[in-house]
């Protein structure tokens, strides 16, 4: 049983030397047959994504077809890690997929603002795990955490992660709205430490949504819960990564920061919709010479 | 002791999205005059140049294309007001660059001419070449016309002013938008262009105006499977069968203008305009209207 800290003395975090930092990580030259690898390894760490009221079974449908057959045209492609839908949606997810090994993950508590009761949001999650997720995306209380509630921050997440049962749990920080890189560190540290298999940065309806100095922030925070308890946690960045060139920057930092063991999708994951095809043409444009167009790429 | 006053000279810079960059790449080339003077440096862009204009000219597409025929009219107008304003600096480029005053004050009024010309077919070439067509069932069956996307477009060599409006009005007046490779051996007016483009009222992004080698970009700007025309005004056989090898690829439109003649009033129509548009033909169904029975 690890001891847990007093959260109010998290480590704070020097802002010009993290986006300095993190800043280096995209000046990298990444070539040829690397990043080749680099682009079907991102690809096959997205969280493929719908999260719209506007959301519908054939919607959902599609995007799991989407999720299987990602560009037929170029044999050998992985496929992504998981489709992420509300939990409404898990039951057709999880049917459409079949046996394809992809994951369906479930946004629950209340998403996006997390804003009720307790009670509906363990039976939110448990209504998703019954549905068959495999994964919940849980979102911490913001407002109580601002008011310095961590105990209140602390103790949802652990009933939450009580109420998953197996499934995997992501806790959403939403950094956008946490507003320093002190409480991202802070906020990380409560979400590890309650029992959080996953932290991830955003649910993509705010913005600034994943950055490249907050995955950083949290990424040391993973790294340095590593080396206190032995526990391996992964990360998720999710929303407004949509280039491929912006998801290589992401790996190459991973690699520094946390290394090899962190290079798969068990451990690191990309929120998001619009990523896969930048990817898809990227491959496409290494393997033909030839620059692509979205034309050429199904939608969802 | 006086000083002699420096005359400070213009950084000729590209137009990517209503903005001078300089090319990526860092190099230039020197453009010279007829004697081989210097005259200034110029940016020497690359394959990734032309992918950032081509990807900037797909987003401004959208908003451009949707635009009333009669607002994109205005604009093109706005465009000549402006360059009438700046006709003496164009007139001592094209001296520069080997004009004689004649000749260079015959361009830029022609040019600017050229654009109220287009800028008056924008709201009109719809109507001509438009048509309701007979069918034989009870459709209302109508073609109309639609702007292409992306064109790439390169510019004629010797005529560096006119040369460019001839090619870049009809493309734009139809609601597509370009990526422009200028001369290569005249530059210089080419990128003050780029400048009275952005004090008019066009959107960044939809004439993204390139300065380099054709022989570099050509391969480029017409492989790029996101461009859907491809505009080429030079006489040079082998450079026109890659122009359309490489068209072919995603069978983008070519428009080959070898024999124009653009200081010439017969080489402005709106059959240039038509040169970059879709026809889309609609089928709507109605009962037969008539005694006639007549089925349109």
């Amino acid at each position: 049983m690890n001891t847990i800290p007093d959260f109010t003395i998290s480590p704070r975090i020097d802002q010009v030397g993290v986006e300095e930092r993190a800043s280096r990580f995209t000046k990298r030259s990444i070539k040829n047959e690397t990043k080749i690898n680099g682009l079907k390894l991102a690809l096959n760490m997205i969280d493929l994504t719908t999260l719209e009221g506007k959301d519908t079974d054939g919607k959902v449908k599609q995007l799991c077809y989407k999720a299987m057959h990602l560009h037929d045209v170029y044999a050998g492609l992985p496929t992504v890690a998981a489709i992420c839908v509300y939990p409404s949606m898990v039951g057709v997810a999880k049917k459409a997929l079949g046996d394809s090994g992809i994951k369906v993950a479930s946004v629950a508590t209340a998403f996006p603002s997390g804003q009720s009761t307790r009670d509906i949001k363990i039976r939110d999650t448990k209504f998703a795990i019954s549905q068959g997720a495999d994964e919940i995306d849980m979102v911490i209380s913001r407002g109580k955490f601002h008011q310095g509630e961590y105990n209140f921050v602390f103790d949802e997440i652990a009933a939450i992660k009580e109420a998953c049962g197996n499934a995997r749990l992501k806790v959403i920080l939403e950094t956008g709205e946490l507003g320093t890189y002190d409480k991202v560190r802070k906020a990380s540290d409560i979400a590890m430490y309650a029992g959080a298999d996953f932290i991830k940065t955003s649910t993509g309806k705010i913005s600034p949504a994943a950055t490249m100095p907050v995955t950083l922030v949290m990424l040391e925070a993973i790294r340095d819960f590593y080396y206190k308890t032995g526990k391996k946690i992964a990360m998720k960045p999710a929303g407004g990564i949509s280039k491929a060139k912006l998801a290589l920057h992401y790996l190459v930092m991973l690699n520094e920061v946390l290394g090899e063991g962190w290079m798969n999708n068990e451990w690191f994951r990309f929120g998001a919709s619009s990523l896969a095809n930048d990817i898809l043409m990227q491959l496409m444009k290494q393997r033909t010479g030839l620059y692509q167009s979205g034309d050429y790429f199904s939608n969802d | 002791m006086s000083t002699k006053r420096l005359t400070v000279l213009k950084t000729y810079k590209i137009y990517i999205g209503g903005q001078f960059p300089r090319t990526e790449s860092g190099r230039y080339y020197t453009a010279t005059n007829a004697k081989g003077e210097h005259l200034a440096n110029m940016c020497l862009c690359s394959r990734k140049d032309v992918r950032d204009a081509i990807g900037t000219a797909r987003g401004a597409f959208g908003g451009w294309s949707a635009r009333s025929a009669f607002n994109r009219g205005q604009i093109l107008y706005r465009i000549a007001e402006m360059l009438e304003g700046r006709k003496a600096q164009f007139i001592e480029e094209l001296m520069l660059q080997g004009s004689n005053k004649a000749a260079a004050e015959n361009e830029v009024t022609l040019s600017i001419d050229r654009l109220i010309y287009y800028s008056g077919w924008c709201d009109k070439y719809q109507q001509i070449f438009s048509s309701v067509n007979p069918v034989a069932s009870s459709h209302f069956n109508f073609s109309a016309l639609e702007p292409m996307g992306v064109v790439t477009i390169v510019a004629p060599q010797q005529y560096s002013l006119i040369g460019l409006v001839s090619l870049m009005s009809p493309v734009i007046a139809g609601g597509n938008t370009c990526v422009i490779l200028a001369s290569e051996v005249k530059p210089l007016c080419s990128v003050t262009f780029a400048e009275v483009l952005n004090s008019s009222d066009l959107p960044g992004g939809v004439v993204n105006i390139l300065t380099g080698k054709v022989s570099e970009l050509l391969p480029h700007l017409s492989s790029h499977m996101d461009v859907n025309a491809v505009c080429y005004s030079e006489t040079n056989a082998t450079a026109i069968k890659m122009v359309k090898e490489n068209a072919s690829l995603n069978v983008k439109r070519t428009a080959i203008y070898e024999n124009e003649k653009w200081m010439d009033e017969k080489n402005q129509s709106p059959y240039y305009i038509n040169d970059f548009q879709e026809v889309k033909t609609t089928w709507h169904p109605i009962e037969n209207i008539g005694g006639a029975k007549a089925g349109y």
